[in-house]
């Protein structure tokens, strides 16, 4: 009897505890049933008033300086920077094992690093990487400022391997503009997390310039209205970069070379993998309200509808690269440049011709998050256009789905005796710089001994694809792909080239329509005959 | 002639007949749609409309069934060959010379022996067909749970299902067609609607004596 009663007593008061905390539960979260999304928008606050440490008074004249001064109190922050693929460039594919990174992959953008090197470092996470000899191992050159500076004021300039103006410099040369160098001190003073200035610097960027290579990335999504960016505009949940791509011990998350296709494990707070940079790490793996649109997720990626289009914020992408053009001079005898009525350049003497994009409509293919990445190294087959990183899936494939990505266009050189793509000596002052001299048959040539790869002598151009997964710009629900934009027989369907699988509204087997569509009219034929006859013979009759 | 009439669909049967009737329209217009034969209301308020039409008349059905066996009236849809070839005389030949029907509707007795086939085929043949192809192709999302997932593919679900509709099409116009076979054009289809079928004066002796035939066979 005793114990019953306890029994009972128990399982009121338990009942009260749950009640209670249903309760606290609905009062402590205003927002129920919205995202859980903490600090929003406003900054947490610091522990620590980096202005007031002794350590950071300065004054600092180079970044290396105010780097050693960081590291003496964030004695592990260098060692963990240089083994992320910010400072290495350098991934190896969890996939296929192959050794990728800009350092070894090649893309239809500009080409390769090697022999541009103060060029392209300007986007290292490090300070001097001046030519292929660089000493990775200095942790004094990390560059702590690109990431955490909240001044806005700290650029690496485009053309000193990774380090910002120290000097006030005329800018561009012959301009009469002299561009005056960022006060490191007070830079220093106010370092805190990255925002998406910091990232943005290099990745709204990439490939040369605002958008150039993502379509995804550009310099509206700073502040992008909610049609632009549900996640990241100020309308919206106004979140910057890091809030998905959390970082972990300095190694960022998410990555072309590995990307998670299919999310199976859904929100990613009780996993603690410090990797929050798939759809489903927040929203779950079912945030439809309508079970067959979360059924859809199983084949389909979020991005594919809920991304209808990309470049949306007003900048366009580049969506054509075409290298085998370049060097062409006018009239006049100086390098050709030709600007297209939008003022984006259609054609430059120093890399071809051009052609842009704003609100793309992607391509689809099936993805598995395996991609075949070409190497500058690799023997390629001419004989078609080649695929600079063929993207792995189809529909028998579990692991694949419907991914939206942007294609870019190219041509680029290569050698068709060797059958190698080429390192190209692009930048630089020196006589074989394609980009002062633009004499192919040079540039190529101190390239490929720059980098001490073989080289025929001989050069060709070869027309090539890049995949680029379309990922950011998420649009608002409203926006979204209708179901139609896909279930409908009309040829611009947007997953027409998806043919392996069978989808209702598209497809149909013309035995069954043929054979259907006799009955029906063969039903409606003699219905209508019979009735006719009835009709006549019932005159002939009375 | 007011005299000269039996009350042969019951109230049920009626409300039955004209939901079920309201819902395979709309299965068919939605359902071709669906299938991308032309656009209506566009794809997604197709499929909507579509599955709620199946669900209710899923239920109707589970309470049509539970009505034909507390009534007996399934008994209506039990076949016989006996007389068939009258019928198919009478509607190939018989109808254009203006001879009698050679079948009298009675309470026990409603359809006529091709009538019976007819809906025997219907309730055995096309009916599974569709429910069943349906029935998987709504739940394609679950194949993998129920473990069915290695045993179909869309692609024959969907074949079927749209074979299935061709068939109820084609059985919907033959049928609307037959209802002007009464002896007026609307008889049947205000028997339908007020359960009273009208039996004409000349005819009614033979009608009676085969619904009692009938009844005693019953």
């Amino acid at each position: 009897m005793d114990k019953r009663i306890f029994g009972w007593r128990r399982w009121i008061g338990g009942a009260l505890i749950f009640a209670a905390s249903m309760m606290a539960g609905a009062a402590n979260d205003p927002a129920a049933g919205s995202l859980p999304v903490a600090a929003a928008g406003g900054k947490a606050a610091s522990t620590a008033d980096h202005s007031k440490f002794k350590e950071l008074q300065g004054p600092f004249k180079t970044g290396p300086e105010v780097t050693k001064a960081c590291l003496a109190c964030h004695n592990e922050a260098g060692h963990q920077v240089m083994k992320s693929v910010h400072w290495t460039w350098e991934a190896i594919s969890p996939t296929t094992g192959k050794k990728l990174g800009k350092q070894h992959a090649a893309n239809n953008f500009c080409g390769s690093i090697l022999s541009n090197e103060p060029r392209c470092t300007s986007c290292h996470a490090g300070y001097d990487w001046k030519d292929k000899n660089y000493d990775f191992s200095n942790q004094n050159n990390v560059d702590c400022l690109a990431c955490h500076d909240t001044t806005a004021t700290y650029k690496k300039i485009a053309t000193d391997a990774g380090h910002p103006l120290y000097e006030p410099r005329e800018m561009p040369k012959g301009s009469g503009k002299i561009a005056q160098p960022p006060d490191l001190t007070k830079i220093a003073q106010a370092v805190g997390k990255p925002g998406r200035q910091n990232c943005g610097a290099c990745h709204f960027n990439g490939g040369g310039g605002d958008a150039v290579k993502h379509g995804d990335l550009d310099t509206s999504l700073i502040k992008p209205a909610k049609q632009v960016d549900v996640h990241m505009s100020p309308d919206g949940a106004n979140l910057s970069c890091a809030d998905c791509h959390t970082f972990n011990a300095h190694q960022p998350s998410g990555s072309r070379y590995a990307a998670t296709a299919k999310d199976t494990k859904g929100l990613d707070m009780k996993h603690e993998d410090h990797n929050r940079a798939t759809c489903e790490s927040c929203h779950d793996l079912r945030p439809h309200k309508n079970e067959r649109l979360n059924n859809h997720a199983n084949r389909v990626a979020c991005q594919t509808c809920h991304i209808p289009e990309f470049a949306r914020g007003g900048v366009a992408t580049k969506t054509l690269w075409d290298w085998s053009t370049a060097g062409k001079r006018g009239a006049d005898g100086k390098p050709l440049f030709i600007k297209d009525d939008h003022g984006h350049l259609s054609y430059s003497a120093e890399k071809g011709d051009f052609k842009y994009g704003e609100n793309v409509r992607p391509t689809y293919k099936w993805y598995n998050g395996v991609v075949h990445q070409i190497g500058i190294t690799d023997k390629i087959d001419d004989s078609k256009i080649l695929e600079l990183n063929r993207v792995e899936g189809s529909a028998s494939d579990p692991n694949a789905r419907i991914w939206p990505f942007k294609v870019m266009v190219g041509k680029q050189p290569y050698d068709p005796v060797n059958k190698t793509l080429v390192v190209n000596h692009v930048y630089g002052n020196d006589d074989t710089a394609f980009w002062g001299n633009f004499d192919y048959e040079k540039s190529i040539k101190a390239g490929m001994d720059y980098a001490e790869l073989p080289y025929s002598g001989k050069f060709d151009f070869i027309e090539t694809r890049m995949n680029w997964f379309i990922t950011h710009m998420v649009a608002p629900k409203e926006d979204a792909l209708r179901c139609s934009d896909c279930h409908t027989r009309a040829e611009d369907g947007r997953l027409a080239a998806i043919t392996d699988i069978y989808m209702p509204g598209r497809d149909r087997n013309g035995w069954v329509d043929l054979l259907g569509g006799l009955a029906i009219i063969g039903a409606i034929g003699a219905g209508s005959i019979h009735g006719i006859a009835r009709i006549l013979t019932r005159r002939k009759g009375h | 002639m007011s005299e000269n009439r039996i009350y042969i669909y019951k109230r049920y049967e009626r409300f039955w007949h004209w939901s079920q009737a309201l819902l395979i329209v709309i299965m068919m217009v939605t359902g071709f749609e669906i299938h991308g034969s032309y656009t209506l209301m566009g794809f997604k308020d197709a499929v909507d409309v579509h599955t709620f039409a199946a669900w209710t008349l899923l239920v109707i059905w589970a309470f049509t069934i539970f009505w034909q066996f507390t009534t007996g009236e399934w008994r209506q849809y039990i076949p016989s060959m006996k007389n068939v070839s009258a019928m198919i005389l009478y509607y190939t030949v018989g109808i254009f010379k203006d001879m009698p029907h050679p079948f009298r509707k009675t309470t026990v007795q409603k359809h006529n022996p091709l009538q019976r086939l007819a809906y025997l085929a219907l309730l055995a043949f096309i009916s599974p067909l569709i429910w069943g192809s349906g029935l998987l192709y709504l739940f394609y999302g679950n194949w993998a749970q129920l473990g069915i997932d290695k045993m179909f593919s869309l692609e024959t679900v969907a074949l079927v299902h749209t074979a299935g509709a061709f068939m109820i099409t084609a059985f919907f116009f033959i049928h609307v067609y037959l209802t002007t076979t009464g002896h007026t054009v609307f008889a049947h289809i205000k028997a339908m609607i007020t359960g009273w079928e009208e039996i004409e004066d000349d005819h009614a002796p033979a009608a009676a004596e085969q619904g009692k035939r009938a009844h005693g066979k019953a």
